[in-house]
């Protein structure tokens, strides 16, 4: 074992001669922890998420510097790179695989983290620069989240972007700049994609690298924040000496103690991350990203969808406002917290506001994620016309009716007989609930979000649409 | 020939508040200003190309350019289609996102309206459908008449039309930017 650790441990002298690299080295990994962050079974666990957005992003930066040595960034090329990269390039399916898994664990972990530092208290004093920090690095996360997307130059990427264009365009005033801004140009173009990519692969890193650099050595200088008590509330003048003292007293080394399950946790992740990219595979690219394809159903990725359904239930009236004001209120809101919360309390089972905003936040973002995956206000093109059968005819009124409500869009919106759209109601059983005068004029005029109908129905068309939907009715389905 | 340290400060001792600088601008203070306005400076120079690259493709003129989508009389008289024409000055390795689609009509014998595909609401892309004489956006559910006015869903305006012309028996259509609100 002598043989070469003497010679090794000699270069590192002779390095830390000359860099007095060991001392800080020291510090951070030996400094003290308070003693229940080390053990998972006293609540060490819930500090976790921490270290899982960090892995992420650490996955995130190694995957795309390896992924941008084949991505060519050209409108003109990107999808065929990243075709290469998918179904030839050596390991790298699973190469975008691990980046896209990566991005949607870091989007998760900075949602966890953040839930966690707010039920805990742990924005509170000395730690408020932790927090808002936190809060930069979240905005910065999701602008990486969406400027990937972009990335992927497929059909819902280039969509994507005309879509954020659109939004940054209700701007008062100066919408229409920052949305051309976007756009680099007045119109979609070549430099559109190579704007994107500097953003996302050195501009926005760099501020990542730079906030983390400061959230990190925050969590060194104040130390990490102990479970807390709710006996023993935050009191700025005493609270330091309080802090060392314990530290004194019952602290334990970071490394490695409270190390090796952070490590353990990220390798973990590490694993999961690899195996959803082989098992799973990275998102199928869509259609090539031809603006001019009018065939699109854009998406965006999964961590966006509750804000994709928020968008499609706003009142048309509210949504100028909502756009634009309900994302700078809302980190706005993020921002003060710190200083309109209770300076003292931490814990949250005397502090009832904390847990009862957290729960309603994930129920609101989960309800919206759900109906933003199922997206019913989609009319659904890929419908099929009702086969005979399903009609109950294959000749006259009943089935030309049928006919018609295929061929002027109905079945998009309207589901009869379990085939169809979610837009409107399911119209099998209309004739139970609306007299027949009902329907006709809904037909004819449309209401709420139904066209009007009348100057593209004859009065034969109609008839026959009304049959085929009291044989719907009719029928024992 | 630089001054030690201490006879730099104002003569505060131990117990005494400190006292205002009263003499004049001394030559660290000088220093000090001087080294941070050639910092700003520095910076402010390398900021102008950066930011200049950034925003000048707001501000570059373009002009709108007439393209050919086709032979008038290929386009049936009351036909809507589909049609691609290239943006007006696009760069040489652009590929497809050069492009910008139409929903073409042909209204008379040489009538023809343009209308753009963006939906009014967030821009994604209307469908039409001919049996149903309606745009219809896969998007959030808007629907637009066959004239381009709005019949459902979220959008607020009538879809944008784009200027079109017939010169020669060919069916023009004009350039024009993105309809952003």
């Amino acid at each position: 074992m002598d043989g070469w650790l003497r010679p090794a441990k000699a270069v590192w002298l002779w390095f830390d001669e000359r860099t007095g690299f060991s001392k800080p080295l020291d510090t951070a990994l030996k400094h003290p922890v308070p003693p229940e962050t080390a053990d998972l079974k006293r609540g060490g666990w819930i500090y976790l998420e921490g270290v899982g957005t960090l892995t992420a992003f650490i996955i995130q930066v190694i995957t795309g510097i390896a992924l941008a040595t084949l991505y060519i960034p050209s409108t003109a090329n990107a999808y065929d790179s990243l075709q290469f990269i998918t179904n030839s390039a050596t390991l790298g399916s699973v190469l975008r695989g691990m980046h896209y898994f990566g991005a949607s664990a870091m989007v998760l972990f900075i949602g966890l983290h953040m839930l966690r530092t707010f039920l805990t208290g742990s924005f509170k004093f000395p730690r408020e620069l932790n927090w808002l920090s936190g809060v930069v690095l979240l905005i910065v996360t999701l602008i990486m989240a969406f400027t990937g997307q972009i990335l992927r130059w497929d059909q819902d990427g280039v969509w994507s972007l005309v879509i954020a264009v659109e939004q940054a365009g209700r701007i008062p005033v100066i919408g229409t700049w920052i949305g051309r801004y976007l756009l680099a140009g007045k119109t979609f173009g070549a430099t559109t994609l190579s704007r994107m990519f500097a953003y996302h692969v050195f501009f926005f890193p760099a501020i990542i690298f730079l906030v983390v650099g400061l959230h990190l050595y925050l969590v060194l200088h104040n130390g990490i924040s102990e479970l807390p008590r709710s006996s023993e509330p935050v009191d700025k003048k005493t609270y330091r000496q309080r802090y060392h003292e314990r530290l004194a007293r019952t602290g334990v080394p970071y490394f490695p103690d409270a190390a090796w399950h952070e490590i353990a946790f990220g390798v973990l992740m590490i694993i999961g991350i690899i195996i959803l990219a082989a098992v799973v595979g990275p998102p199928k690219l869509g259609a090539p990203p031809d603006p001019a394809n009018i065939q699109a159903q854009p998406r965006p990725d999964w961590y966006f969808l509750w804000y994709f359904a928020l968008l499609a239930l706003m009142r048309p009236s509210f949504e100028n406002f909502f756009v634009i004001l309900g994302p700078l209120v809302f980190f706005l809101v993020l921002f003060l917290i710190p200083f309109v919360a209770g300076s003292g309390q931490r814990s949250p089972i005397r502090r009832p506001w904390a847990p009862a905003i957290a729960v309603a936040t994930v129920i609101i973002i989960g309800g919206f994620w759900r109906y933003g995956s199922v997206a019913p206000w989609s009319p659904r093109f890929e419908a099929q016309p009702l086969n005979a059968k399903q009609i109950g005819a294959s000749s006259g009124p009943v089935y030309d009716g049928a006919q018609v409500f295929y061929n002027k869009g109905c079945e998009f919106c309207h589901t009869v007989d379990g085939q169809g759209g979610e837009r409107g109601p399911d119209l099998t059983h209309v004739f139970q609930r609306l007299p027949v005068t009902t329907i006709t004029g809904i037909i004819a005029s449309g209401r709420g979000n139904m066209p009007a109908y009348v100057n593209n129905l004859t009065p034969q068309e109609m008839n026959d649409i009304l049959a085929f939907l009291q044989a719907q009715n009719n029928a024992s389905h | 020939m630089s001054q030690p340290m201490d006879q730099q400060a104002s003569g505060a001792g131990r117990g005494e508040p400190a006292q205002r600088r009263r003499r004049p601008l001394g030559r660290r203070d000088l220093l000090a200003l001087v080294s941070l306005g050639l910092g700003g400076i520095g910076a402010a120079i390398i900021g102008v190309p950066f930011i200049g690259v950034l925003v000048a493709p707001l501000l570059r003129p373009e002009p709108g350019q007439w393209r050919t989508v086709g032979n008038a009389d290929s386009f049936a008289i009351g036909s809507t289609t589909a049609v691609t024409f290239l943006d007006s000055s696009p760069l040489a390795w652009a590929g497809p996102a050069a492009n910008t689609a139409a929903w073409l009509r042909r209204v008379g014998e040489s009538e023809f309206e343009a209308f753009a595909v963006n939906c009014t609401h967030l821009g994604c892309p209307v469908r039409w459908i001919a049996t149903a004489n309606l745009f219809m956006c896969p998007c959030h559910g808007g629907v637009f008449y066959a004239n381009g006015q709005v019949a459902a869903g979220p959008p607020q305006h009538p879809l944008v039309q784009y200027p079109v012309r017939v010169v020669a028996g060919e069916v023009q259509i004009q350039t024009s930017a993105v309809p952003i609100e």
